[in-house]
């Protein structure tokens, strides 16, 4: 009786295939999903604001009486955050990257690797407190006209979660350069330091790049840290330490309101959010390109 | 002084100045969580995991804003792994070298790059709006898990790329279809890698804040939710609500939110850890 009622196995092979080869599709109809949901709302907000007075107006003001929509003012913001952030990452990953990838031992690796993954796992709203509550009353002793919201201190915990990120990949990539070319230049009479510098380095260039451009990516794409710890306020300003608004943020905050669906306000957001996702798209794609490249030449 | 002592010296220099760096980023850490006890932990009691939110900030809990985060994680995780999981088997597995799986892997690549407010974007364009959903647990639910499935794709294939070859082959020759040397040699000698993965997965998934405040998820919740098309709040929405009141009192109460949210991923963290180290000790192919 029970042989009767299974199904066939060529069929359950063949069943089983398609359902495996749909999820694999659904990762497809969610980057269409992105883009048709950006692009509808941001159609309908480009029927009502130019787009060119959107790309150039350097004020952003669209929840208030006198509406202007200009995205210069939250683009600098976010350049600005993000800036702040890679200046911090930048160099402190890289100098890990190095100590990890040419200095360290293998059991110094196996115990600091998984705990840096730790530090890019903190959930990104317990950094915005960090920013808030600690790094700017530090900061202020420092720099006493210091605002209480400003981009300096959410720029820097940003750089600080994104150590982990630049160090990683650049020691990717330096671990792909050929044990030969150290040896090379061992024989020649160098030391650790000037292969590090001069023959790792190098050689990894592409490679680091990809992680540097990534991380730019990620901190233009943080959300909450700004959130909370750079203010609310759309300013077209490099000036590290007044309020600023990034394109992130203003998301956030239009999103806690109680913005009716369908109304010009409201569409702010998406043409934010296309604005944001055409900068990651491009800076990730870059990213991977140059990635390829170094691994290319060296597999 | 000659060059060679000089060169000597600034590889000592530089060695040094690599680990400070190294140990800078956990230093930061433990001075984040030390600031956080010392801020929090007077306000850890019993009431406070079993109060809801309220305008004083002694009396305020985060009883709805953790069964929110059960609610819509348990929703997050029934959706994301079996559909990750599946897509993963199938680009390793199964998928042919074409342009097809070529494109959907350079998408599933670039999809783990997008911004997590954007996946919110498309959350509220799509499950709220579209498919009028609300701003309900479900559309939470289901907006988590399209943003965790990248991340669960990649892993679990990098899980069943370390798996020799030879297994399959030793399954093929003895008479196995695909599906069943998927089933009953692939999938349980990748089992604790693919594991580790998607504890990762979730425990980003439970700290994410930005999708869920994008797709309109209230941040004061006073009661219990019934079903999944009820509004819900989580912990890392009730932390910002918090954080972004005037009144400091309520800073002590985002602290304690912070403890055990951290905990939690913490926790999930080692274990991943842990369980990823013992399997790669364990299995020597």
């Amino acid at each position: 009786m029970q042989q009767k009622k299974r199904i066939p196995l060529k069929l359950k092979e063949f069943l089983i295939e398609k359902g495996l080869f749909f999820c694999s599709l659904l990762s497809v109809f969610t980057t269409f999903g992105i883009v048709l949901v950006l692009s509808f709302e941001t159609f309908e907000f480009f029927k009502e604001v130019p787009i060119l007075k959107f790309l150039t107006d350097t004020q952003w003001t669209p929840l208030f009486v006198n509406k202007h929509f200009g995205i210069l003012p939250l683009l600098c913001g976010t350049f600005l955050t993000s800036l702040i952030a890679i200046g911090v990452a930048a160099p402190i990953g890289l100098v890990s990257a190095v100590y990890l990838s040419e200095y360290a031992s293998l059991k110094t690796r196996n115990i600091v690797k998984p705990l840096m993954e730790i530090l890019a796992a903190v959930p990104t709203v317990v950094y915005g407190y960090f920013a808030l509550l600690f790094v700017t009353p530090l900061l202020k002793k420092i720099i006493p006209n210091l605002s209480g919201f400003n981009s300096l201190s959410s720029g820097i915990v940003m750089g600080i979660m994104i150590i982990p990120l630049v160090s990683s990949l650049s020691e990717d990539a330096m671990r792909a350069v050929p044990m030969g070319l150290r040896e090379g230049a061992y024989a020649v009479g160098s030391n650790r330091l000037q292969v590090a510098l001069r023959i790792v380095l190098p050689a990894a260039s592409s490679g680091i790049t990809a992680a540097f451009i990534l991380a730019v990516s990620r901190a233009i794409g943080e959300t909450m840290i700004v959130a909370i710890a750079a203010g609310q306020q759309p300013r077209f300003t490099l000036n590290p330490f007044v309020p600023i608004e990034t394109i992130t943020a203003y998301i956030v905050q239009v999103s806690l309101g109680d913005t009716p669906y369908g109304t010009l306000e409201y569409r702010t957001i998406f043409a934010c959010g296309m604005a944001l996702f055409i900068l990651t798209f491009i800076l990730n794609i870059f990213s991977f390109k140059l990635k390829k490249r170094f691994q290319e030449v060296y597999e | 002084m000659n060059r060679r002592v000089i060169n000597r010296r600034l590889d000592r220099c530089f060695k040094t100045l690599g680990a400070i760096s190294t140990i800078f980023g956990l230093l930061v850490l433990l001075i984040l969580i030390v600031d956080v006890l010392i801020d929090g932990i007077p306000r850890l009691k019993w009431d406070f995991f079993m109060s809801f939110p309220s305008r004083k900030p002694e009396a305020a809990g985060i009883l709805s804003a953790w069964v929110g985060t059960l609610w819509v994680m348990a929703v997050t995780a029934l959706i994301a792994l079996p559909l990750g999981i599946g897509a993963g088997i199938y680009l390793e597995e199964y998928a042919k070298k074409n342009r097809l799986t070529n494109f959907i892997e350079i998408n599933i690549a670039n999809l783990a790059g997008v911004p997590s407010v954007i996946y919110g974007l498309l959350g509220l364009g799509l499950f709220v709006r579209f498919f009028k959903l609300e701003r309900s647990i479900i559309a939470g639910g289901f907006t988590l898990a399209l943003l965790t499935l990248p991340v669960i794709i990649l892993s679990t294939r990098e899980a069943l790329r370390a798996i020799p070859f030879s297994i399959r082959e030793a399954s093929y020759a003895l008479g196995a279809t695909k599906w069943q040397t998927v089933r009953y040699q692939i999938l349980p000698c990748a089992l604790g890698n693919i594991l580790t993965g998607i504890i990762l997965a979730l425990s980003r998934a439970i700290g994410e804040t930005a999708p869920l405040i994008t797709i309109g998820a209230l941040t004061y919740i006073a009661f219990l939710p019934r079903s999944l098309l009820d509004p819900f709040t989580v912990l890392p929405i009730q932390i910002f609500n918090w954080i972004s009141r005037p009144q400091k009192g309520f800073f002590a109460n985002a602290a304690a939110g912070i403890i055990v949210l951290l905990f939690l991923t913490l926790v999930m963290n080692t274990i991943a850890i842990v369980l990823r180290q013992r399997y790669q000790k364990k299995v020597r192919w």
